[in-house]
């Protein structure tokens, strides 16, 4: 049942925007944990130790996020190719300004710049920690004596061009999540007598959330420099 | 009124068509976009050119006729009208305006601005209707309580005339809002209960078979939308579908 109501354009559509919810969901987990190491370092090594060691976190929640942000790239850009084949002949003049912000018509380019982020993001953190872990099978979480998470994190908002990458693709990640917050709950038909509440909380969300990420990699940055 | 007009020529369906420069001078302002484009014919056909062919009919909104692609905008720059609802008073004099045929793998051009809207004639042969028994026992409509703001709901969606100004407009042609206005007008009245789940994923899937795009929610369509209709209804229709796919008959 559900395998057909996924070939449908509603149905991926559908998927679509409940994968943007689940990464929207873990966005914030992710910036919670982050927030913990401008507040105390000890807290975020702790934090950091507990969701890299967890096996629930490490060998469940992991490939859960990992399919659902695959899914939601790969799904989105043949949705945009899918809907470039609708229209084989372009208008000679569109004036497309008139009648949307270019915010909704452009996800799949906020949304490349999101990806190409996360490839810097991914080289950054996620691919030494897995080196650590896998390959050198140090579990431990330590360098010496003490944790290395806070250390590794200060160490590499050290660099003012990745702290100027790292921003400008937070930026991106607002005016995609600026559209996709309430654009999910319109897909998953989920717009009740609430709907202007939750446009009003998804429009906090998609600033809030980025400018949190932005000010810990600037926090970094001064206390390094 | 002196305007240069650069409009979409097509010879049929195979011909790949182009952009044409015209001049026209002397245009009323109080004229209306249709009766410039008969002006412009009368002007054509003393050139020995072909007269634009484009569709019209009822020329006061009802009937969803006309259907162009003006200076970028579905039935042009003014909100909540059709194009022979638009006056040239819209414009400037000495303007260039751009007259385009919808754009649409789903509404392929016949001729010129003329282009080919039976895939929602389809799609609503596919489910878009009540069956009811008019043998002469047809109950009294006004005997079935209908609570005001359902029938408002109902009705709203019911103005639709399937110009296909949505389908234009979208970014990816979707044909979202006229699917959702034609599922809701009966999903929310008793009368459309009986056959409410049959219905959506009927004309959904007549929908995908006509090769309309994605619904991304750039909410265009209910902006170019002569009867302004809501993309409130697309939220109905993905939940209506939803609700129909996966609970029993």
């Amino acid at each position: 049942m559900v395998a057909k109501t996924s070939t449908s354009s509603i149905g991926k559509k559908v998927l679509m925007a409940l994968s943007g919810l689940f990464l929207m969901v873990f966005l914030m987990q992710h910036l919670v944990i982050n927030m913990l190491s401008v507040i105390s370092a000890d807290l975020f090594n702790q934090a950091s130790h507990f969701m890299g060691t967890n096996p629930l976190v490490q060998f469940v929640l992991q490939p859960v996020l990992i399919s659902g942000f695959l899914f939601h790239l790969i799904m989105g850009i043949y949705l945009e190719y899918k809907n470039n084949q609708a229209r084989p002949v372009k208008y000679a003049f569109k004036k497309s300004s008139a009648n949307s912000t270019w915010i909704s018509r452009n996800m799949i380019i906020t949304g490349i710049m999101i990806m190409m982020f996360l490839g810097l993001h991914f080289y950054d953190f996620w691919i030494p920690e897995i080196n650590i872990k896998f390959i050198e099978g140090d579990w431990s979480g330590r360098h010496g004596e003490s944790f290395r998470y806070w250390d590794e994190l200060n160490h590499k908002f050290h660099d003012m061009w990745r702290v100027i990458i790292y921003c400008i693709s937070f930026i991106f990640l607002s005016l995609h999540l600026l559209h996709g917050f309430q654009s999910s709950f319109q897909s998953s038909g989920l717009n009740n007598n609430y709907i202007s509440y939750i446009k009003k909380f998804g429009n906090i969300f998609a600033i809030l959330v980025p400018c949190g990420f932005i000010f810990i990699a600037i926090f970094h940055y001064l206390l390094t420099n | 009124m002196d305007l240069t007009l650069k409009v979409w020529r097509q010879k049929n369906r195979k011909d790949k068509g182009r952009i044409e420069t015209y001049l026209i001078k002397g245009v009323s302002k109080d004229a209306s976009f249709l009766e410039m484009m008969d002006m412009l014919n009368n002007q054509l056909i003393t050139e020995d050119i072909d007269p634009i062919a484009f569709d019209h009919d009822c020329r006061e909104g009802i009937c969803g006729s006309c259907s162009m692609f003006i200076n970028g905008q579905a039935h042009g720059p003014e909100r909540s009208i059709t194009t022979c609802q638009l006056h040239m008073r819209s414009f400037k004099d000495g303007q260039t305006i751009y007259i385009e045929p919808w754009r649409s793998t789903a509404f392929p051009v016949i001729k010129d601005l003329v282009v080919d809207r039976s895939s929602f004639d389809r799609i609503q042969q596919s489910g878009g209707y009540i069956s009811v028994n008019t043998s002469g026992n047809t109950p009294d409509a006004n005997s079935t309580p209908v609570r005001k703001v359902d029938a408002d709901k109902s009705f709203d969606a019911a103005t639709c005339i399937g110009c296909g100004a949505c389908v234009a407009t979208c970014k990816n042609s979707s044909a979202m809002l006229f699917v959702a206005a034609k599922v809701s007008q009966y999903s929310y009245l008793p009368q459309g209960k009986v056959e409410r789940k049959e219905r959506v994923v009927n004309m959904v899937e007549q929908m995908d078979k006509e090769s309309f795009g994605n619904c991304s929610n750039t909410g265009a369509c209910e902006i170019e939308c002569p009867k302004d209709i809501s993309i409130d209804y697309i939220a109905n229709l993905n939940k209506e579908f939803l609700l129909a796919k996966n609970t029993k008959k």
